[in-house]
């Protein structure tokens, strides 16, 4: 089978048992709502601008390491077993990468719409582009954390390894995005954040093609 | 055998030689002043660069031999990323404390010295060096949760390149995006600005020194892993 068949076929996998288990997926929503609940709650008030923007990226980092790392931690060994028969290394870490994109884009809209709704005073200077920003943040994050998942779901302690690996990792993009989408916050024109989305998109295709190379290493061990 | 102790003996000198002039020099001579706030704290300059120097050196041949361990499958190799490793977390660690009394002197001259911002001003350099320490400290947790030899060694030496695939392209960038305290990040353009041709005839030699006494470091360490790596595997087959 050539790899962009393995690929849509293992992506269709992938969806598919998502929304046959979508306990798995409330959970993770449920995960973002409580979250954003309990600091909401915590402040009593609403913040101001950028001080909301820093706290929403804080939690987005944890909803995305939360998603993320079931990726690779749901799949019990006899089914990996199985899938090393059926497919290449490649398309596994292609597919996956690829459904981690498209989890993140949805858990991030909907915890900015949850964070938004209990605590955001005051206005979007740019509301397109502070999406926009937000999108690509979250993509870097699935980008960054799939082969660390990977990596994580080879070892003990699963969990907490899988944060401690992947928190100092995303920290750059993780200030990248708070200076972008700031921007964003008070209007500034798409120019003012120009190099920032250009380190985010160029990000996820360098991190894209390593974790493509170094993934075969990984699966059979 | 031969050259391999001809090459040990001329690291070792230079490592001593070049570090010795750098602390009688760096310490004696008389140097220009361009910045007031700098003043003498300039020859800090000596000692704090040249760690990074060694602490970049030790980490790209770290990611070296991971490559070559995911290559060869010898032992060694993976040894020798370990050892690496450990030389970066040590020299960070040098940088970090260097920088950080050179930070309350200079950046945090105005506040109390309990204020943790005169130490620690959240410099995107700092951050980035503080990072790759953290890096290094999940990879040693990494490696510490597998049993089996050749499991921890090829998914240690993954996530050791994946990591430096992902973090040290951005000490480049980072700096220069978001700007910083240090010289030379921002828009102020790549060259080394502040520093007169006075300052860089202890400079280089004392880089050089620094990156000897690393590799002399590396070599003494790598070599007394190997002979446990060694007994280790006399004692199993017993």
């Amino acid at each position: 089978m050539s790899l962009s068949r393995e690929v849509s076929a293992l992506l269709r996998k992938e969806l598919l048992l998502e929304w046959k288990q979508k306990y798995a997926l409330y959970g993770l929503l449920m995960y973002s709502l409580s979250m954003v609940f309990v600091i909401s709650i915590g402040l009593q008030s609403s913040l101001p601008g950028q001080a909301w923007n820093v706290v929403f990226w804080i939690i987005l980092v944890f909803v995305s390491v939360n998603a993320i790392a079931k990726s690779f931690l749901s799949e019990s060994s006899g089914q990996f077993l199985y899938l090393y028969n059926l497919a290449s290394a490649r398309s596994i870490i292609v597919a996956k990468l690829l459904y981690n994109i498209m989890l993140m884009t949805a858990i991030s809209v909907v915890t900015l719409l949850f964070f938004v709704f209990f605590s955001f005073s005051g206005t979007f200077g740019d509301l397109g582009q502070y999406i926009t920003v937000v999108l690509l943040g979250s993509w870097t994050f699935a980008a960054n954390m799939s082969l660390v998942s990977a990596i994580a779901s080879k070892a003990r302690q699963r969990t907490t390894l899988i944060a401690v690996l992947s928190f100092p990792l995303v920290i750059p993009q993780f200030l990248v995005c708070i200076s972008a989408s700031g921007k964003a916050l008070l209007g500034e024109p798409w120019s003012a954040s120009l190099s920032e989305l250009i380190f985010c998109g160029s990000f996820i295709v360098i991190i894209g093609l390593v974790s493509v190379i170094l993934f075969p290493f990984l699966w059979r061990e | 055998m031969k050259t391999k102790e001809i090459l040990r003996t001329v690291n070792m000198v230079l490592a001593i030689g070049l570090i010795g002039y750098a602390v009688v020099f760096g310490l004696t001579k008389t140097l220009p002043y361009q910045n007031a706030n700098l003043g003498q704290t300039s020859r800090n300059v000596f000692f704090h660069v040249p760690m990074w120097f060694a602490m970049m050196v030790m980490g790209y041949t770290s990611v070296v031999y991971s490559v070559l361990y995911l290559r060869k499958a010898k032992p060694h190799f993976d040894l020798l990323a370990r050892e690496a490793a450990k030389l970066t977390v040590l020299f960070g660690v040098l940088g970090l404390v260097t920088g950080a009394v050179w930070s309350r002197v200079t950046w945090g001259e105005a506040l109390p010295a309990t204020d943790p911002a005169a130490w620690w001003p959240w410099d995107p350099k700092q951050t980035s060096a503080l990072i790759c320490v953290l890096i290094y400290l999940g990879y040693f947790l990494l490696r510490s949760s597998f049993e089996e030899e050749t499991q921890r060694a090829k998914i240690a030496g993954v996530f050791n390149i994946f990591a430096a695939a992902s973090i040290y392209p951005l000490f480049y960038v980072i700096p220069k995006v978001l700007g910083g305290l240090h010289p030379n990040t921002g828009d102020q353009g790549s060259a080394l600005v502040d520093m007169s041709s006075e300052f860089y005839s202890v400079f280089w030699p004392s880089v050089i020194g620094f990156i000897c006494m690393s590799i002399w470091l590396l070599d003494l360490s790598g070599r007394r892993a190997r002979l446990e790596h060694q007994i280790n595997q006399l004692q199993y087959d017993e």
